[in-house]
C-alpha cells in the first residue's frame, strides 16, 4: 500500500514544521547569519600568518651611526617593533622572561668591527621560542641584508632558489582563511543544527505521538535535513559576499562548482550531525558531540596546520574527516579554478560518506521508545 | 463479529520490573472501554504495546485483526492514540499542528482544510487557530489532541488519561464527544483513575500492579461485586472504624464526609442485624447502600488497599 505521494507529503510536512520551529526560534535563526558574520569579520581580519610587529627591545652597546642604522633597518622590516631599551643581554632577557618582549636584540660594542672583518655574525636577536610561529617569523630575519650607509632595497642579493608564488602572489592569509572559514562555519552549524534535530522531538515530549504515526524513518530523516540545506546555502551566500567584498576573494571560474561542492558538503554534515542525535539522550550531549567532531575538524584537517606536514597517523584520522575533503577541493575550486572533474575523488568521498550516514541514521532510529 | 483489540497473555518486564502481567483483554467494536486502575498499575504500558510504541517481552496483540509488531505501520494509519503528556508542538499554532498531523496522517489535498475547519468548530477551537499551542490552556490542550488523533477518522482510539488536569465541565463535554464518535462507529480505549469517568464506559477493565483483577460492564461488576455496602453515622466515628479494622468480614472502611463507608463481604448464613449489634454500644445508625465502581474498584485492587483508600 506504499503510496510516493503521501511519502512526499509527510516529507514535506516535516520539512515545513521544521522551518516554523526555525523562525520561533530567535536564537538559532540568528545563529543562521550571525555566526558566519561574526566568524568571517572576526577571523578573517585576525588569522594571519604573516608575523608583524612583534614587541622587542634593544640593548645598544655601541651606539653610534652603524648602530642606529641596523635597528632602523630592522624596524623598518615591520617584523620587529622596538619598544624598550635596555644596557646589558641580560636585562633583554629578563624582559623577553616577563612577557613585556617578544624579541630582544644585543649590539655588541665591536659590532662594527665584526661587520667588515666579515667572519662573525654583528649582532644578536634573542628570541621567545615558545611561540613557534613567532620564532621562525624572526629567525628569518638572520638572512637579512645590511648594507651600512645605504639603503637595503636596491642591493638584493641573488636568492639561491628563487619561489614564485602561485594564485597569491601577495600572500595574503585571507585568501588561504576564508574558504577554509567557509567549511568549519558550516561544519559547526551544520552539525549543531540537526545533531539536535531528533534528539529536541524527545526532549519537548513530541516524540511519542510522532513515532505513533505511520511516517517512516527514511521520511522522517529527510524531512528534517532538507531545510538545513537551505540554511547552509544561504550560509554559503553571505560568506562569499563578505569574502569578496571585504577580503577581495577572487572567485576563480564560476559559482557554480562552487555552490555544488558546498552542497555536496552540507549533506555529508547534516548527515553525521543527524547520526549524533540519534546516538544521544540530551541536547547538551548532541551539543558535546558536535565539538568532539569540530575540533579535531579545525586542528586537522589542514584548516590550521598545512596537510602534508603533519604526521602520517594523523593524516589518516583528518582523510575521515569531511573538512578535510572539503578544504582540498574548496581551495582547487575556489583560488585555482581547478574543474571539479579533478577533483572527483573528493566529492565521491563526501557524497558516499552523506550516503552512508543517511542510511546509519535511519536504520538507528527506533519508532519504539525504549 | 471480530473484536477490535485482542490481547493474550501480553507481558512486559523493564529489568526485573514487571510492568503488565499476562494481560488478556478482549474489546469488541463500537464500545468506550475503560482502563481503570491506580497510578503505576500499568495502563499506559499496556496502552504503548497496542500501539506499537513498546516491544512486548511476552504474549500476542492483534488490532483490528492484524498482529503487532508484523501490521503496526498498517495498524497506524487506522489508529488514533492520544498521549498522557500533551505532544503537540508548542511553537506551532493551533492550525499549524493539526496541518501537520493531518499531513502525516495521509490526509490531504482538498479534503484537508475542510476537515480540519469541521473538526477546529466541533472542538470549539476556532477561535485559536492563530494562537501557539502551548499558550492554550488545559482544557484546550486536550481538545486539540483529541481533535488531531481523530484527523484521519481512526477506527480505534487509544486515549491515555485524556481528561487529566480539566475541569469537571470540559471532562463532561469530553466524554459527549466521545461517545458521539462511538456511535459514529469508532471503538475507543480509554484509561482513567476517575471513577465517575470509568462509570461511563460501556466496559471496564481495572488494573492493579500489572494485573487485570477484574472485568466486565460497570452494572455487572457492581453486581457480582460479593460484599455490601454500608453507611455509618455516629457520635464516634474514629471509634467505629477502629472496631471495624479488627472485623475479620470488613473488607474496607473510608471516611465519606461525616459517615464512614463500610464493605462488607456478603454472606448469606448472616442475620440482617448482624453489623448493628456489632456495633451497639457506639449508638450508630446503619443503612445499606448501593454499591458504586469505587467499591468494585477498592475491592478490586484490595491489596495495596492503603495506597487508594488513605
Amino acid at each position: 500500500m506504499y503510496s510516493p505521494v503521501s511519502s512526499i507529503v509527510r516529507i514535506a510536512a516535516v520539512c515545513g514544521k521544521e522551518m516554523i520551529h526555525l523562525v520561533h526560534d530567535r536564537l538559532t535563526f540568528g545563529m543562521v547569519v550571525m555566526i558566519p558574520l561574526f566568524q568571517l569579520i572576526l577571523f578573517g581580519y585576525t588569522i594571519n600568518t604573516d608575523v608583524r610587529n612583534v614587541p622587542a627591545a634593544v640593548a645598544d652597546n655601541l651606539n653610534n651611526s652603524f648602530s642606529r642604522q641596523l635597528i632602523m633597518d630592522l624596524q623598518a622590516t615591520q617584523v620587529l617593533d622596538f619598544v624598550a631599551v635596555t644596557e646589558t643581554p641580560q636585562q633583554l632577557e629578563t624582559l623577553i622572561q616577563r612577557g613585556t618582549v617578544s624579541a630582544g636584540l644585543y649590539i655588541p660594542m665591536d659590532a662594527e668591527q665584526r661587520y667588515y672583518s666579515g667572519e662573525r655574525s654583528i649582532a644578536q636577536l634573542l628570541v621567545d621560542g615558545s611561540d613557534t610561529t613567532l620564532g621562525g617569523a624572526v629567525r628569518q630575519l638572520s638572512r637579512f641584508p645590511f648594507l651600512p650607509g645605504g639603503t637595503i632595497s636596491n642591493m638584493d642579493s641573488v636568492e639561491q632558489i628563487s619561489v614564485r608564488l602561485l594564485y597569491n602572489p601577495e600572500r595574503r592569509a585571507s585568501l588561504f582563511t576564508v574558504p577554509g572559514l567557509l567549511g568549519v562555519i558550516l561544519t559547526m552549524t551544520m552539525i549543531m543544527f540537526t545533531s539536535i534535530a531528533i534528539v529536541r522531538e524527545r526532549e519537548r515530549g513530541n516524540m511519542e505521538l510522532l513515532i505513533a504515526t505511520p511516517i517512516k524513518n527514511l521520511e522522517l530523516m529527510v524531512g528534517k535535513i532538507t531545510p538545513y540545506v537551505g540554511i547552509g546555502l544561504v550560509q554559503v551566500s553571505v560568506i562569499l559576499f563578505l569574502g569578496v567584498m571585504l577580503f577581495d576573494i577572487p572567485v576563480v571560474g564560476s559559482f557554480f562548482p562552487v555552490y555544488t561542492v558546498c552542497l555536496i558538503f552540507i549533506l555529508a554534515n547534516l548527515t553525521l550531525g543527524l547520526m549524533i542525535s540519534t546516538l544521544v539522550r540530551n541536547q547538551l550531549a548532541a551539543m558535546q558531540m558536535s565539538f568532539f567532531i569540530l575540533l579535531p575538524s579545525i586542528l586537522l584537517s589542514g584548516f590550521m596546520f598545512p596537510f602534508v606536514a603533519m604526521p602520517k597517523i594523523a593524516q589518516y584520522i583528518a582523510e575521515i574527516l569531511p573538512l578535510t575533503h572539503f578544504l582540498r577541493v574548496i581551495r582547487g575550486v575556489m583560488l585555482r579554478g581547478e574543474p571539479l572533474t579533478g577533483l572527483v575523488g573528493d566529492l565521491l568521498f563526501l557524497l558516499v560518506f552523506s550516503l552512508i550516514f543517511l542510511v546509519i541514521s535511519t536504520l538507528r532510529f527506533s519508532k519504539r521508545l525504549e | 463479529m471480530n473484536p477490535v483489540i485482542q490481547v493474550t497473555g501480553l507481558t512486559k518486564k523493564f529489568g526485573s520490573f514487571t510492568a503488565v502481567d499476562r494481560l488478556d483483554m478482549t474489546i469488541p467494536k463500537q464500545q468506550v472501554y475503560g482502563f481503570l486502575g491506580p497510578n503505576g498499575s500499568g495502563k499506559t504500558t499496556a496502552i504503548r504495546m497496542m500501539c506499537g510504541l513498546l516491544q512486548p517481552t511476552d504474549g500476542q496483540i492483534e488490532v483490528l485483526g492484524m498482529k503487532i509488531p508484523e501490521k503496526t505501520e498498517q495498524i497506524r494509519l487506522q489508529v488514533g492514540y492520544m498521549t498522557q503528556k500533551f505532544s503537540m508542538y508548542g511553537d506551532l499554532t493551533v492550525l499549524q499542528n493539526m496541518q501537520f498531523m493531518a499531513r502525516i496522517m495521509g490526509v490531504y489535498g482538498r479534503s484537508m482544510n475542510g476537515r480540519i475547519s469541521d473538526l477546529l468548530e466541533r472542538f470549539k477551537l476556532d477561535s485559536f487557530t492563530r494562537r501557539s499551542a502551548g499558550s492554550l490552556s488545559g482544557g484546550q490542550k486536550r481538545r486539540l489532541a483529541l481533535a488531531a488523533a481523530v484527523i484521519h477518522e481512526p477506527k480505534l482510539l487509544l486515549l491515555d488519561e485524556p481528561t487529566s488536569e480539566v475541569d469537571p465541565n470540559t471532562r463532561r463535554e469530553f466524554w459527549d464527544e466521545l461517545f458521539l464518535m462511538c456511535e459514529a462507529g469508532a471503538t475507543i480505549l480509554v484509561t482513567t483513575h476517575l471513577m465517575d469517568e470509568a462509570e461511563r464506559c460501556h466496559q471496564l477493565a481495572i488494573l492493579n500492579e500489572g494485573k487485570k483483577v477484574a472485568d466486565g460492564s460497570p452494572q455487572e461488576l457492581k453486581a457480582n461485586l460479593g460484599a455490601q455496602i454500608f453507611l455509618i453515622n455516629g457520635p464516634d466515628i474514629a471509634a467505629i472504624r477502629e472496631h471495624l479494622r479488627s472485623v475479620p468480614e470488613v473488607l474496607a472502611t473510608a471516611r465519606s464526609g461525616l459517615s464512614l463507608r463500610v464493605i462488607v463481604k456478603t454472606d448469606e448464613a448472616r442475620t440482617e442485624n448482624w453489623l448493628w449489634e456489632k456495633l451497639l454500644r457506639y449508638e450508630a445508625d446503619i443503612s445499606q447502600v448501593a454499591p458504586s465502581i469505587e467499591d468494585v474498584f477498592v475491592i478490586a485492587t484490595q491489596n495495596n488497599i492503603d495506597k487508594v483508600s488513605h
